[in-house]
């Protein structure tokens, strides 16, 4: 067992499931990540990079969503599984 | 048109409103822009009974917090054009994510229906829902349908039917805040109900305020200050 891995979003690869531990933001875009389902405790997939990586598509509460740098990289969580 | 009812569909995107409003409506539709505005809804009628269900097709959305335009459009419409119901369609397989949505329908308006939608595909990978605890907890009435079967239309229709002539009577859960905000709120609640009467649900109104919600407080301001003067 090794201790959990935090990390942010937007450094997540192809694969890895994250649970989201706190949203670094507020106001709107607060609101906003939390109406699309990136709230504490939710399981996030990393779906696909673009080839710039940005946006990045995650999958969270059974919907893909797609999150630019300025927002993933304010989300924080733990490293579950990899995916590999 | 005293036996005409306005019932409007809300619910997230693609959780089949388009379809259950084109089922139930079939060519009996229109667009309609309503209150000066340049917004434009797809509307239909229904004959149930004796009476007319106008239809409104809502934008779809994950919240009603006004983040968009389209949520704007469709707080709006559900909050100050005052539909005579308010039909939420969930997607039956993603529950937990479109109750976001539902559980801020039920706290704006008070004539709500669930209607879970894509029963059949819940049901292929063997989610249950239990309708009768939903209802008990929610107090509103919960209902299953498949919009592309068109199953569970006589009781969706049959249930507005029951709201609009007052046999079923809403009482819709209110979500519990944490203590302090619950204080803030019985500070203010009775001032807003001083200020815009019955219009309104005074603690939804609250709670946005407390949001700093300036977008809903100058929509209450446009709409309320012109009827004064008028
Ligand atoms: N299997 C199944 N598919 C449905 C049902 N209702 C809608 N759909 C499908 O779900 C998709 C989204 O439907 P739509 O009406 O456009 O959703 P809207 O975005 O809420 O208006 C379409 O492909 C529909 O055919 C249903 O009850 N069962
Ligand atoms: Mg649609």
């Amino acid at each position: 067992m090794s201790i959990p891995k935090t990390m942010r979003l937007v450094d997540g690869e192809k694969g890895n499931l994250i649970q989201i531990t706190s949203l670094n933001l507020d106001g709107v875009m607060r609101r906003r990540l939390l109406d699309l389902g990136f709230v504490a405790g939710a399981m996030v997939e990393v779906i696909r990079k673009s080839p710039l990586g940005d946006p990045i598509a995650y999958r969270v509460s059974q919907t893909t969503i797609a999150l630019r740098k300025e927002e993933s990289s304010r989300i924080e969580g733990v490293l579950m599984t990899d995916g590999e | 048109m005293g036996n005409s009812y306005r019932v409007a569909l809300a619910g997230n995107p693609n959780t089949g409103k388009s379809t259950l409003f084109n089922a139930l409506t079939g060519l009996r539709q229109h667009t309609g822009n309503w209150a000066g505005k340049t917004v434009s809804l797809a509307q239909g009628d229904i004959q149930y009974k004796d009476k007319t269900f106008n239809l409104i097709d809502l934008p779809g959305t994950y919240s009603l917090f006004s983040n968009s335009s389209d949520e704007e459009v469709a707080r709006n419409y559900i909050v100050f054009e005052k539909p005579d119901v308010t039909v939420v369609v969930l997607d039956a397989t993603s529950l937990e994510r479109n109750f976001n949505l539902a559980l801020q329908v039920l706290e704006m308006t008070k004539n709500v229906i669930i209607c879970i939608n894509l029963i059949d595909v819940a049901e292929k990978q063997g989610i249950t829902i239990n309708e009768r605890i939903l209802t008990n907890r929610l107090g509103v009435p919960v209902i299953k349908i498949s919009a592309r079967n068109k199953k569970g239309f006589p009781m969706l229709l049959d249930t507005i039917d029951r709201i609009v002539t007052g046999a079923i009577d809403c009482q819709p859960v209110q979500t519990t805040y944490p203590d302090d905000i619950e204080e803030q709120i019985k500070k203010i609640e009775p001032k807003v109900s001083e200020l815009i009467g019955n219009e309104l649900s005074a603690r939804w109104v609250s709670l946005r305020l407390l949001d700093g919600d300036e977008n809903l407080l100058n929509e209450i301001n446009e709409r309320f200050g012109q009827k004064e003067r008028a």
